[in-house]
């Protein structure tokens, strides 16, 4: 191999409670395409933002180009000639496309005065280089997503970029699109240009990239050639489980639930919604848990979404013999779903009112009287969630964001159960919070299934998916690509359904 | 672990002055204002004094209440002064069918402006700031086609009665703008409505997701504000005894946004202190007075006004990196 254009030597990174990088290495020569997986939390956005200049690292160091380099800032990464071309295009959309192309280096004729014809021009022959053809005259924002990741490129490639980041550039764009940015991609490293990878599609990174270095847990786990690897082994190293001595008893509290042949309670048929589902079916049960496995991007968090009609999606959705026609998070709760949302803070927690106001939310209107709340009614509920869930809080008067993530998981579980829906859907309710609180969080779902409750649940966490799902419906790219039922829900059997080539059309 | 976390933050010591300042620094700063001319300004405890004090600040206290509200939804809206401007307008135009026929008419136009504001800001989705600048300009544009651009006299002996008449004492101005203060305060603490307007300020996703009407709770929220707005051009129009739609209200909105932001409700949404506001206005008002009345000149006090906004922002600013 020729002499690497970025070195990364034992990098660590450390933020208050977590080492997010832990001696982390990684070479890439000139012309390679080398992928970066890893589950969230794995460290590769740190390591991104090391590479870029956002950070600096604790420990170790990066050499680019052979020289050791320490980048104050992004601008200076970006002079050296790294770039990154992240998911949502940071170029500037009202400003037309040839001027992001040239911008802070736009020719100049006489007076200092920006040449716009040359650019113009310019501009048109570059774009056309890549297969582009569009109005450089126009502004950025009236392009496609994929024509603005390619402009994007251009602008990185004709600055002197000799490493270009890309992290997930294609998470938005249509099939046609992600062809040419593949062929630029190749032609990229034809010319020489490093670029480091970043993707969840398994299909392409198997496309594109030469070798790959898989992060766990902040730590390197596997650098290597891509073809050597198959997608089971890729799969096991993204999730940390060795899928020939996965273990039927795990550590998590949950038991089986015997649903037998109840009615389904929650009908999900030919859900779609452009670019992120495909199609999707599947039924829920009442007293059973019903898993929603998968990659990140695969589509779990926008199915639960779509269903609750917090994301707009054709298909029918059909709870308790009802289908729901005006989808919407309103008509959903009445029809008794609810949902915990994968984000806590930005979508869940009220962060200025306080613990007792946040789970009565969505239950106020029953609890007040001709639109006045009545807060007799409110303490008694506030009362008994915050003993049953054992909510830990100085008074129920307490901020909810004063509260650890554990306790605010807790309050949002109670704003939901507070409704007495019939259907859950917990979107990772334990991400994020610690030991203790996950194990209670399991527990209780444990429960309310017991009780007859039809829950759905979406893991990152394999262990506790499998534990915990009575059933599980597999997604792949917004797609089902399997269901497993009783004695096969296995770690194994998941992450071979994961693995499945894609059927090619 | 959690008090634990929440400690190595900031140690208490360092952010309790920071919010005590926060929470009570606006009626303390009126509490040292009054004693201060209490002691060092001539007659300013007689009636008449006191009086004029109130009866210019009413206005504004009734506009601010309706700016609280909208900007604990996390939004603003520049349009009060034109409300006050269309509904001084409309009032001659409707009072020959009687009092109430007319400023219940005047109410109407704030709260149809309201609609607009909140539709455009709720369903078609635009920055309230942009949404409300339409009709900050557009309102008072239509206030003078209303009016024939000109000044109108009111004859109406009930309005008049409104502006200048008093029960025990106290100017009816006054007494209204202190009602709606108890209601609006009510209203926000304890109504449904109240709660899920600052639940969608303080988290407008959340909020959704949780099935709250978003929409309506935001058109509502709008829709106060312009009839309150409308209710303050009323007052103002009675005290005035005329209508004039091109000086009625002008930078009332700004009065208004002054009030609430230097009342402690923070701008960023989720918390609408009622009773700050009112303060937020006294302190302006008073500060003016003070000013003018030991002889400096109106230019300084604006910059003094300045100066306590800045410390109002930075106070707020405070907080919120806690």
């Amino acid at each position: 191999m020729n002499q690497p254009v970025l070195d990364v030597r034992g990098v660590s990174k450390r933020f208050p409670g977590v080492l997010a990088l832990d001696d982390v290495s990684l070479t890439v020569a000139p012309g390679e395409v080398h992928a970066l997986v890893g589950e969230n939390g794995a460290g590769k956005s740190t390591l991104i933002k090391i590479l870029t200049g956002v950070y600096r690292p604790d420990a170790g160091d990066v050499h680019y180009r052979g020289e050791p380099v320490a980048f104050g800032r992004p601008l200076d990464a970006q002079a050296a000639g790294i770039s990154t071309i992240y998911q949502e295009v940071n170029l500037v959309p009202l400003m037309s496309v040839a001027r992001n192309l040239f911008l802070g280096r736009e020719p100049r004729g006489r007076f200092g005065l920006i040449d716009l014809a040359r650019m113009n021009r310019e501009a048109a022959e570059v774009l056309a280089g890549y297969g582009i053809d569009v109005d450089v005259r126009l502004p950025l924002r009236s392009l496609g997503l994929g024509a603005q990741q390619m402009v994007a490129l251009a602008r990185a490639v004709a600055i002197d970029a000799r490493v270009v980041i890309m992290d997930e550039p294609t998470s938005s764009l249509e099939p046609r699109e992600v062809d040419t940015l593949f062929r630029v991609v190749r032609e990229l490293s034809g010319r020489g240009i490093a670029i480091v990878y970043v993707s969840h599609r398994l299909d392409e990174l198997y496309q594109l990239c030469d070798r790959v270095t898989v992060l766990r847990d902040g730590r390197r786990v596997h650098t290597g050639e891509l073809a050597g690897l198959d997608r089971l082994g890729l799969i096991s190293l993204m999730l940390g489980r060795d899928a020939a001595e996965v273990r039927r008893d795990g550590l998590t509290g949950f038991s089986a639930h015997d649903a037998g042949d109840v009615e389904p309670i929650l009908r999900v048929r030919d859900l779609s919604r452009a670019h992120q589902l495909h199609g999707i079916s599947f039924d829920v049960r009442p007293g059973e848990v019903t898993g929603l496995g998968g990659l990140l991007g695969s589509g779990r968090s926008e199915t639960a979404k779509a269903v609750v009609g917090a994301l707009g999606a054709d298909g029918e959705v059909t709870m308790a013999g009802q289908r729901l026609t005006r989808r919407s998070p309103a008509a959903a709760i009445r029809a008794g779903m609810a949902m915990l949302p994968e984000d806590r803070k930005a979508e869940g927690i009220v962060p200025g009112l306080s613990v007792r106001e946040n789970i009565v939310l969505a239950a106020m209107p029953t609890l007040s009287r001709f639109g006045v709340v009545s807060r007799a009614k409110q303490d008694r509920i506030v009362e008994t969630f915050m003993k049953r869930l054992r909510i830990k809080a100085a008074s129920p008067e307490q901020k909810v964001s004063e509260l650890s993530g554990g306790n605010q998981q807790k309050v949002l579980l109670a704003r939901w159960l507070c409704l007495h829906p019939r259907l859950l859907l917990l979107d990772e309710p334990t991400r994020g919070i610690d030991v203790g609180a996950k194990a209670e969080v399991q527990a209780l779902i444990d429960e309310l299934a017991a009780d007859g409750l039809a829950v759905v649940l979406i893991s990152s966490d394999l262990e506790e998916l499998v534990e915990g799902a009575d059933r599980i419906v597999v997604l792949r790219a917004g797609a089902v690509v399997g269901e497993l039922a009783g004695d096969d829900v296995t770690e194994d059997n998941i992450m071979t359904a994961l693995a499945q080539e894609p059927a090619h059309d | 672990m959690t008090e634990a976390t929440v400690k190595t933050y900031a140690p208490p010591d360092r952010i309790r002055p920071a919010r005590l300042l926060q929470d009570y620094g606006v009626y303390a700063a009126v509490a040292l204002l009054v004693l201060f001319n209490v002691a060092f300004t001539d007659n300013f405890l007689q009636a008449a004094t006191l009086r004029t004090q109130l009866v210019q600040v009413a206005p504004v206290v009734i506009a601010a209440l309706g700016m609280a509200m909208v900007i604990g939804s996390e939004g603003v809206d520049l349009s009060v002064g034109s409300v006050m401007a269309l509904a001084a307008a409309v009032l001659p135009l409707y009072i020959g069918y009687g009092f109430w026929p007319a400023v219940l008419i005047a109410l109407v136009v704030g709260g149809l402006v309201g609609v607009v504001n909140g539709t455009l800001v709720s369903v078609v989705g635009l920055q309230p700031i942009v949404a409300t600048l339409a009709l900050l300009v557009g309102g008072r544009g239509l206030a003078l086609v209303f009016a024939d651009g000109q000044l109108k006299g009111i004859k109406d002996g009930t309005l008049l009665e409104l502006g200048t008449g008093e029960l025990l004492g106290v100017p009816y101005t006054v007494l209204i703008a202190g009602c709606l203060a108890v209601v609006i305060g009510f209203v926000v603490q304890r109504t449904t409505y109240g709660r899920q307007l600052v639940a969608v300020g303080g988290n407008r996703a959340a909020s959704h997701l949780a099935g709250l009407p978003v929409k309506r709770v935001l058109i509502g929220t709008y829709v106060l504000c312009g009839v309150l707005a409308a209710l303050a051009g009323v007052l103002a129009t009675a005290r005035l005894g005329a209508s004039d739609p091109s000086a009625i209200g002008n930078l009332m909105e700004l009065s208004a946004i002054t009030a609430v932001v230097v009342g402690g409700t923070p701008l960023t949404g989720g918390s609408i202190r009622v009773l700050g506001t009112v303060a937020g206005a006294l302190l302006m008002q008073l500060v003016r007075a003070t000013l003018i009345n030991h002889d400096l000149p109106d230019s300084a006090a604006q910059m003094i006004q300045a100066g306590i906004i800045a410390v109002a922002v930075y106070i707020a600013r405070e907080r919120r990196t806690r």
